[in-house]
């Protein structure tokens, strides 16, 4: 627009004047501010700090106190009351394995399946299907020893009466994590826009198809990583395992349906009991094996989280 | 994409990657020359006699490799309540079997022994510095009774050594068979006791660290938690009427310590034995028991006592 | 006209059988509560046959095992109470402030390294959390700290800061990382309207994200205190066995947890009132999750914001 000589200057001074304006408002510099925004972050990087510094001691302490037993003997070599220098870890990581494998077994199917029913077909009108909801999350709240009472009054004994071997431990220990795949799976079913959904059926698509071919692929990255945290939870757990028969002092390898096994965490907790030195070292030891693999399993998943996120 | 199929494929690895695990035989190399006995025993019971059972396990499954054993140690009352439902083989016992334990076996037509095995020296241990030597069990019974409200060891009745720290109680779970033991000798009752004692439920080892870093301290446990740690702690000597007795393997033997040295058991079933394998394991181990029993802490019985076990165990073979 | 390729070819029973079957996968965890609910129900009355259910739910002196035995259930739901609180005290804080981090101030490289990290730390048994805390927190970072005439001290074998601590470590990361995901699952316009306005990190975050993504904080923290409620191995290693109505944190405690799980795998009679207890501690044990539970339902449903 045109401007004439004094006029195209007050416009100027205006737009200046309003610039300054607006900039005082919007501006967050007061020294007040900047001290408080410092502080913030200060702190926040204090939590992230003391939360790793946390895991650092942990570690550096199962390092220092273990590593005199680290050694390859510890894979192959089977615990031993009388002589702890040479006593190892085997029936135990193996039984480990062994109940990991079962629980992956039970949990991947039965809790994507779940994870689908509820967020794809469920009338969330129904009460049924609210209570199912809820049902789920108070299980993935119960306490693991309570898991524990149930597998011993179900799964070894009473219906299922497997007795005391390790399908009864894998069982138990599927039931505990179920609800954290089943909730971890919903999440990542529920990230899929609808839009994505609509699109398919839009196309002719049946219900089914859209999930599999659609919300499933896209969703799988959360899952997988909710079935790996679910892993993480089951190999770490031992207060289930006590009560349905993870013996302690077995020499042989587990067999899923055979007398007696053990796992990790609970072989640690014997060792950590008794009162030679070699066997604190060697409780140690175990921590740090159990780190190991735990390493191994969220590096896995993180690769699988990255390689395959989305976002929309 | 296929992260669904990376899934299926972690599952089906980790299915074979155990299947092969489990059925390939790869067990220690056999060590003992040529056994023919194979099959396996299930032992549960007492955490304390655990030890000595897993010392005899090991050393009779590296002679008889086709034989597994395993020894859980749900507790003593656990191990019977599996023992009388014909769930194990043998039960381990840190105490005598109880008239309903008696009751629930019979009824389930589960016919058994007593074996006694080995003996076990409950030590009361205190601080280096402690100048007390010595307690009468009218003393201890002061001390731990149930309305006991001495908190030093100047309070305690009876003694002249000008000791006064505070007092500082550590003993082990009440759910323990060494927690009964101890308060139905000292205070006569099973479970009398006073409340206010720092619990170090199962883990002994809680006491070591508790008495060794208090001036005052006082704890009890087994006497090979003592051996083990002979360095930081000292032991008493009890007096049960005869005189000051330190703990150890001859005085418990002898009966001299008492009353806190308690006998320790195990109960086969007829049925099992009945079995070669777990014939030979009973025989072996009263056949090694005496050296086993100290390698573990524990006091390997009188030539009588282990007679007398061999002859009970030879009850339910003949 | 629709084109016949797009028409449906007929009714597709293929549909309702899956649809069936993925009901059925549902429908196990209705069984599993009930399952639990009849493995906790038998024993627990056999237990209030004996002992008086107001001497349970009032009395603060919980020792079944002595002569003569006291079943005041609130001595151990104290230990529990004072593990969980004192967790929650140090989890929350730290949980949030590494979400917030890690959601608006991290850049993507440092955010790609911690995340996976703080998950770690979930990972780690509780096993070993129990010995770590109980050989090293305790004697090297409480007891050193603690001043000595403070609530009678600190020098004792077992105490539930020790356990707190422990189990505060073992819930950061699911405080953290829950948060963290709902933090970032507010939609990057909300963010960037907020910057746009001339907003410092500060106030965006506060202001603008937290709010935004507070039900899956909110559910964050619930399930914190769940785990923490229900957390054994930690409580039994670093806590002690002394039930003790009191919240102090530098006293050993019981938790309800500790107890079931000494008792379940312990020296006792297993047709015994003690044992009976356990059933009782463990009914009421799952009582009080599952009304956490339902508590938190409630709370996210309140905060809950849909974006798409």
């Amino acid at each position: 627009m045109e401007a004439s000589g004094v006029g195209s200057e007050r416009a100027r001074l205006a737009t200046a004047g309003a610039r300054a304006t607006v900039a005082a408002k919007l501006s967050d510099r007061s020294r007040r501010d900047v001290a408080l925004n410092t502080a913030f972050a200060a702190l926040l990087l204090a939590a992230v700090t003391i939360a790793l510094g946390g895991l650092a001691a942990l570690l550096a302490q199962a390092f220092v106190r273990g590593a005199p037993a680290l050694s390859l003997d510890l894979f192959t070599n089977t615990p031993s009351t009388l002589r702890p220098e040479t006593a190892g870890f085997r029936p135990a990581i193996l039984g480990s394995l062994e109940l990991i494998a079962g629980v992956v077994l039970f949990v991947v199917p039965i809790g994507i399946g779940s994870a689908i029913y509820l967020e794809e077909y469920a009338d969330k009108t129904r009460w049924w299907n609210r209570a199912v909801e809820v049902t789920i999350q108070n299980l993935a709240a119960v306490p693991s020893i309570i898991y524990g009472i149930l597998g011993l009054g179900f799964i070894v004994r009473g219906p299922l009466d497997l007795g005391f071997v390790l399908v009864a431990g894998s069982l138990t220990l599927a039931l505990l994590v179920l609800p954290l795949v089943i909730i971890a799976s919903r999440e990542a079913i529920r990230a899929v826009p609808d839009s994505i959904r609509q699109g398919s059926l839009a196309l002719g698509a049946t219900q089914w198809q859209t999930i599999r071919r659609q919300v499933l692929p896209a969703s799988v990255p959360g899952m997988a990583t909710g079935v790996i945290l679910a892993i993480s939870r089951a190999l770490g757990e031992a207060a289930p395992l006590l009560l349905v028969g993870a013996t302690v002092f077995v020499t042989f390898d587990p067999t899923p349906f055979g007398d007696g096994f053990s796992a990790m965490p609970v072989q640690i907790f014997d060792y950590a009991k008794r009162p030679q030195e070699a066997f604190q070292t060697l409780a140690f030891a175990g921590v740090i094996v159990m780190v190991g693999v735990l390493l191994a399993m969220n590096s896995f998943a993180i690769w699988l989280r990255n390689r395959y996120e989305r976002t929309w | 994409m296929n992260g669904f199929k990376w899934l299926t494929a972690l599952a089906a690895a980790c299915a074979l990657a155990v299947g092969a695990a489990a059925c390939g035989d790869g067990g220690d190399e056999a060590t003992g020359s040529g056994s023919d006995l194979s099959g396996s025993i299930r032992i549960d019971g007492s955490s304390t006699v655990a030890p000595l059972t897993e010392a005899v396990a090991e050393e009779f499954e590296a002679a008889n490799p086709g034989v597994k054993v395993t020894v859980g140690t749900s507790g003593t009352g656990g191990g019977f309540e599996k023992f009388c439902a014909g769930e194990t083989d043998i039960s381990d016992a840190s105490r005598a079997i109880e008239p309903e334990e008696v009751a629930a076996c019979e009824k389930a037509g589960i016919v058994n022994e007593e074996v006694r095995v080995a003996t076990d020296a409950l030590t009361l241990v205190v601080n280096p510095e402690n100048p007390v030597d010595c307690l009468t069990v009218e003393q201890l019974g002061a001390i731990w009774g149930p309305d006991s409200k001495l908190s030093s060891w100047g309070e305690v009745p009876g003694l002249r050594d000008g000791f006064d720290e505070e007092l500082a109680l550590f003993g082990p779970g009440t759910d323990s068979g060494t927690f009964d033991y101890f308060t139905e000798e000292i205070n006569g009752e099973e479970g009398a006791s006073r409340k206010d004692y720092n619990n170090v439920g199962e883990n002994d080892n809680a006491t070591v660290t508790g008495v060794s870093g208090s001036p005052g301290g006082l704890g009890y446990f087994g006497y090979s938690f003592y051996l083990e740690n002979e360095g930081t702690l000292k032991a008493l000597e009890v007096d049960g009427g005869e005189g000051c007795v330190a703990p150890s393997a001859e005085t418990a033997q002898d009966d001299e310590y008492v009353p806190l040295s308690r006998p320790l058991f195990i109960y086969p079933s007829e049925a099992a034995l009945g079995r070669p394998e777990v014939k030979a394991f009973v025989e072996f181990y009263l056949a090694n028991v005496g050296e086993l029993a100290e390698a573990v802490g524990f006091i390997p019985l009188t030539d009588e006592q282990l007679k007398a076990s061999e002859d009970a165990s030879a009850k339910l073979t003949s | 006209m629709v084109s016949p390729r797009l028409q449906a070819p007929g009714p597709r029973h293929g549909e309702k059988a899956i649809q069936g079957l993925l009901a059925l996968c549902a429908l196990l965890s209705v069984l599993t509560t009930i399952a639990i609910v009849l493995s906790l129900l038998g024993p627990t009355i056999g237990f209030f046959e004996v002992v008086p259910a107001g001497d349970f739910f009032f009395g603060i002196d919980w020792t079944p095992q002595f002569e003569p035995p006291s079943f005041g259930v609130l001595a151990i739901v104290a230990g529990t109470l004072n593990v969980a609180l004192w967790a929650m005290l140090f989890a929350v804080p730290i949980g949030l402030g590494a979400a917030v981090y890690l959601s608006e101030y991290a850049s993507p490289r440092v955010r790609r390294t911690v995340k996976p990290v703080l998950e770690i730390l979930a990972g780690i048994p509780t096993v070993a959390i129990g010995i770590f805390a109980v050989s090293f927190l305790l004697p090297h970072a409480i007891q050193p700290i603690w001043p000595d005439d403070l609530l009678g001290g600190a020098e004792k074998p077992f105490m539930a800061l020790a356990a707190s601590l422990g189990v505060g470590l073992m819930v950061v990361p699911i405080i953290a990382s829950i948060s963290e995901d709902a933090m970032s699952a507010v939609p990057s316009g909300l963010r960037e309207g907020a910057y746009a306005m001339g907003a410092s990190k500060r106030k965006v975050a506060t202001r603008v994200i937290f709010p935004a993504a507070i039900s899956g904080i909110v559910a964050s923290i619930v399930l914190a205190i769940s785990r923490a409620v229900g957390e054994t191995m930690i409580v039994l290693i670093a806590a002690g066995s002394t039930p003790s109505f009191s919240l102090w944190p530098n006293e050993p405690v019981q938790t309800m947890t500790a107890y079931i799980a000494v008792i379940a795998t312990g020296d006792l009679p297993t047709d015994s009132i003690d044992y009976k207890s356990v059933f009782a501690v463990g009914s009421l044990l799952f009582l009080a999750t599952l009304a956490m539970n339902l508590l938190s339902i409630r709370l996210v449903r309140r905060y809950r914001e849909v974006y798409e």
